[in-house]
């Protein structure tokens, strides 16, 4: 057998062993928690920790189960001299005995128990077993997963009741792969070979190495499995898993493509119609997105001073004022700087890096130089589990959603709306336009402060992902402009199928390339690319193109 | 009468307003200049601004009790805005035109490099407060960070052990310079010494300011599958948000997959939301939450400082390890100025080595006598939910430093200058 697995196994025997002994020795109690078993706790020794730990997870007593929990969440509090107490939750209150539950003051020397990783993962175990028999369905699951993973023999018995009394299907299954999972250290190989096509079955890669334990031969060219039906159970489950982890890699690349496509559209939307369609080669776009993210922390902001309760939905609260906000900053551009340089794309491009510069000093100025913490709402907090194996993350699927909202709401102002209308006449022909009575002067207002709203709308989503700072837009200034020229300027469904095709293929070749070499590819890619088609991929036919 | 009042009256008027003058014009006679080159615009002022502050708020003290043999320090600050050619430019410019005799700066170790020959070519001073790659040796710098070997080797001995995790397997991510790229080779030799496998270490890099870590974090998923696995973070500044975040949303706790950073401290994890770091590591030799009277008064007096002088977020500041790194090396200069009884860069050199200081992070620390860094404790802390530190690990006391690794081949015997 594995070697580090072997060691694992044996530790775990012991801290069992101990554990056991520790429950005869609370016997006097029966059951309960006393003084002597927190005592380690407020100790230094991690080892005597570990033992009390397991000890307080054997007890039936939910004090013990308090006790872990505390613990865990850094609740826990001890004295120097050795009194331990649960100290006053975040909503405050007194502090609590952990044996009888009175309530206490706290005392002024007590401090925080602190612990580190490998403590962590053992109140988790000691807790799971006794969270087997929780009255919520989701604890019992989680608790039985927890399990799955561990290597503890000592352990089955309570699994077994566990999945006597169980009836909830889901945690029945759990369970039932938590069992295969000891039975592999069974001594009938009938069970073995049983357990080895259960865990094939649940087509999870985290039971690849213990089924590969069984299946690969060792330096001197014997098993650590003797018996060759189970090396054969093992190795189909291996092809099973395998094969399923291949099709949720491929998934993964897909969905992490689609997602990285949507940050580059969202960043490259607004760009598309101030660049594409008004021909403004705007370089403080980066600038705008930068700002409609300063918004999304200044909403925050006001609402964790304002509305606490309220918290979790700030992000949305901050799209119409990141918006608005970006939108006249945006006209403002326009009508002071902008208008002057119509036709004169280098003057242009110079005063709007001009103005990028500006944009990002008053924010460091204001704000200083460091980030600020924009935190995602609980609700865009964690992923959903697909497949078995594969986490999409909820900011991820948000931000996808919002995109495809985006363009919709785009689409339809341009053509389903007047000023669509006249934006996509000035767009044909401008002075033709201007001759039939459209006020290309105010359109082109409207349109650049259409483009810089939605950039204000893209930093509002990009805050959810990434640093929000002064230097923010720089980051995808040369992305945006990459999407929009590739995708052929003046074109809504090019900028769409030039942002997901850069994302999927960015994210299929990471992979294998690496992600600074994937970067470089895309970059030469897009060269080629434009060298063959200056016009992008999806270029205007006809007479309007200049 | 009256005239002779008018005369008094503009006579003490010019008075006062040449002693408005005077500070300036005895400035050039009795203060010692000191050079300050970190950005303060660009991709780095996120770090370097606030070791600026710090530098100016050492100079304040310095000054408050008295100067440097009776004189006065005097700041000249420049910035070199992220930019590496122009820190050499600005580094002459301080030298050659404002002839300070020390300057403080560079965080990155490309500025680093960038600056060396101008230092040599004009046998001047630089302190350099930061942790870095080590390979590296200059008799002009004088090395306040962490070699190597006071950082990541520790942190990856703490991994291995049963405390850290036991892990097996360690994913080396990194941007991709030269620090991370040398710290990875250091590490790499280190691993394959403690006999772990090339096929147990994946080592992965991704350009400056990547925001996309969705690749890297299914990748080091799948790679935790085969045994215990630890992520060895060279992450450069603000790159870590977007992938502690992708990190937590993907489900990957520190309890399963522990990661220790090398780069980030309190002032990175000031834009975060550490809820879902909490757990993770860092490997440094001062943290803010280390407690003893030195810390406690350092942090107080930063805290006064940037209140004082009304620092963007002033209620919010904290200290990290470089700016303790730049405090300590400002007064260590200080004492060797004290010593040679003047500023001339080789009578400072010869009076550094030896040279102590009772430092925030609990120790008297030491300059090394021949090799120009300083002995210092390692620690190596958890994330909580605070956004500081809480101390799992640390050293036994003041470790010396090795910029030549032993584990890289051709190393032996270069150990001093």
């Amino acid at each position: 057998m594995h070697s580090a697995i072997t060691r694992v196994w044996y530790r775990w025997l012991a801290i069992g062993l101990l554990a056991v002994f520790a429950h005869t020795a609370g016997a006097a109690a029966p059951g309960g928690v006393d003084a002597a078993m927190l005592a380690p706790l407020a100790a230094s020794d991690t080892d005597a920790k570990l033992v009390a730990i397991a000890a307080l997870g054997q007890l039936p007593d939910p004090a013990a189960a308090r006790v872990l929990e505390a613990l865990n969440t850094g609740a826990l509090f001890a004295t120097p001299a050795g009194r331990v107490l649960i100290g006053p939750g975040s909503a405050g209150g007194a502090a609590r005995d952990p044996i009888d539950g009175s309530t206490l003051a706290m005392p002024a020397d007590a401090s925080a128990i602190t612990i580190n990783n490998r403590l962590r993962r053992a109140i988790a175990g000691a807790l799971a077993a006794s969270r087997l028999f929780a009255d919520d369905v989701q604890v019992r699951l989680q608790a039985a997963q927890r399990l799955q993973s561990g290597s503890d023999v000592a352990l089955l018995p309570t699994l077994d009741a566990a999945r006597e009394k169980e009836q909830h299907p889901a945690v029945r299954e759990a369970l039932d792969i938590a069992r295969a999972n000891l039975a592999l250290q069974s001594d009938d190989p009938a069970r073995r070979r049983s357990a080895a096509e259960l865990l094939g079955n649940t087509e999870s890669a985290a039971f690849r190495p213990v089924l590969a334990a069984l299946a690969t031969p060792r330096a001197d060219g014997s098993f650590a499995e003797t018996d060759a039906s189970v090396r054969e159970a093992a190795v189909n489950a291996l092809k099973q898993i395998d094969r399923h982890q291949a099709l949720i890699e491929w998934t993964g690349n897909l969905f992490y493509g689609i997602s990285l496509g949507s940050v580059l559209l969202l960043a490259a939307i607004g760009l598309a119609i101030t660049f594409g369609l008004i021909g403004v080669i705007n370089m403080a776009h980066g600038e705008l997105l930068m700002i409609g993210a300063y918004t999304t922390y200044m909403t925050q902001t006001f609402f964790r001073q304002w509305l606490p309760a309220w918290i979790d939905w700030y992000v949305i609260a901050a799209l119409p004022l990141a918006f608005a906000i970006t939108a006249l900053v945006g006209m403002a551009l326009e009508r002071t700087v902008i208008r002057w340089l119509y036709g004169r794309p280098l003057e242009t491009l110079l005063a709007t890096w001009g103005i990028s510069l500006i944009l990002m000093q008053a924010v460091r100025t204001l704000f200083g130089a460091q980030n600020v913490e924009v935190s995602n709402p609980s609700w865009m907090s964690g992923g959903v589990t697909v497949l078995g194996g594969l986490v999409l993350t909820y900011n991820r699927i948000a931000i996808i959603v919002f995109a495809a909202l985006v363009v919709f709401l785009v689409w339809l102002l341009l053509n389903h709306t007047r000023l669509g209308l006249f934006v996509r006449a000035i767009t044909q022909n401008r002075r033709m336009a201007d001759c039939v009575g459209v006020p290309t002067g105010r359109i082109d207002m409207l349109a650049f402060g259409l483009g810089s709203g939605i950039a204000g709308l893209a930093g509002v989503a990009l805050s959810q992902l990434s640093n929000v700072g002064p230097d923010l837009g720089r980051g995808y200034i040369v992305d945006s402009f990459m999407v929009v020229v590739l995708g052929g300027v003046g074109q809504l469904a090019g900028t769409v199928i030039a942002a997901m095709g850069l994302g999927t293929v960015n994210k299929f070749l990471e992979p294998y390339a690496g992600a600074v070499l994937a970067k470089i590819i895309i970059l030469v890619l897009i060269v080629l690319i434009v060298q063959k088609r200056p016009q992008g991929l999806f270029a205007p036919r006809g007479r309007s193109v200049e | 009468m009256k005239r002779r009042l008018v005369l008094k009256q503009l006579t003490a008027a010019s008075l006062l307003a040449m002693s408005g003058w005077m500070p300036q014009l005895m400035a050039a006679e009795d203060t010692i200049k000191v050079g300050i080159l970190h950005s303060l615009s660009g991709t780095m002022a996120i770090s370097e601004t606030s070791l600026k502050d710090v530098a100016l708020m050492t100079i304040d003290e310095i000054n408050a009790n008295g100067g440097v043999m009776g004189k006065k320090l005097e700041a000249v600050i420049v910035d070199p805005a992220s930019n590496w050619p122009l820190f050499a430019e600005k580094a002459r410019q301080l030298i050659a035109q404002d002839k300070v005799s020390v300057v403080f700066g560079c965080w990155t170790s490309v500025s680093r490099k960038s600056v060396l020959p101008v230092f040599k070519e004009l046998n001047s001073l630089l302190f350099y407060p930061v942790q870095y790659e080590g390979e590296e040796l200059e008799k002009n710098v004088f090395y306040t960070g962490a070699a190597p070997n006071q950082q990541a080797i520790p942190a990856v001995e703490y991994l291995m052990s049963e405390d850290g995790g036991g892990a097996k397997r360690f994913v080396l991510l990194g941007t991709d310079y030269v620090y991370p790229r040398t710290t990875n080779k250091i590490l790499r030799a280190f691993l394959h010494s403690k006999g772990v496998k090339d096929s147990d270490i994946d080592e992965v890099y991704t350009p400056f300011g990547h925001a996309d870590y969705q690749t890297i974090v299914a990748n080091i998923k799948r790679f935790s599958t085969g045994g215990r696995t630890a992520v060895i973070s060279t992450i450069n500044g603000d790159s870590n948000v977007p992938f502690y975040k992708e990190l937590g949303n993907a489900g990957l706790k520190a309890t399963d997959v522990p990661v220790v950073a090398f780069s980030v401290g309190e002032e990175e994890l000031r834009g975060v939301d550490t809820k879902p770091l909490v757990g993770h590591l860092a490997a440094w030799n001062y943290f803010q939450s280390i407690n003893n009277p030195v810390n406690t008064a350092f942090i107080e007096k930063w805290k006064a400082y940037a209140k004082a002088k009304n620092l963007p977020n002033a209620n919010t500041v904290v200290t990290n390890d470089p700016m303790e790194a730049t405090y300590v090396g400002m007064h260590m200069w200080k004492q060797a100025v004290e010593k040679a009884k003047s500023t001339d860069v080789d009578k400072v050199i010869a009076a550094m080595g030896g040279q102590t200081f009772a430092a925030p992070d609990g120790f008297t620390i030491e300059m090394d006598k021949t090799n120009h860094h300083l002995h210092k404790p390692v620690f190596i802390g958890e994330i909580n939910a605070n956004g500081q530190f809480d101390v799992v690990w640390k050293s036994k006391g003041p470790i010396r430093a090795q910029p030549w690794s032993p584990y890289i081949a051709g190393n032996e015997g270069k150990q001093g200058l």
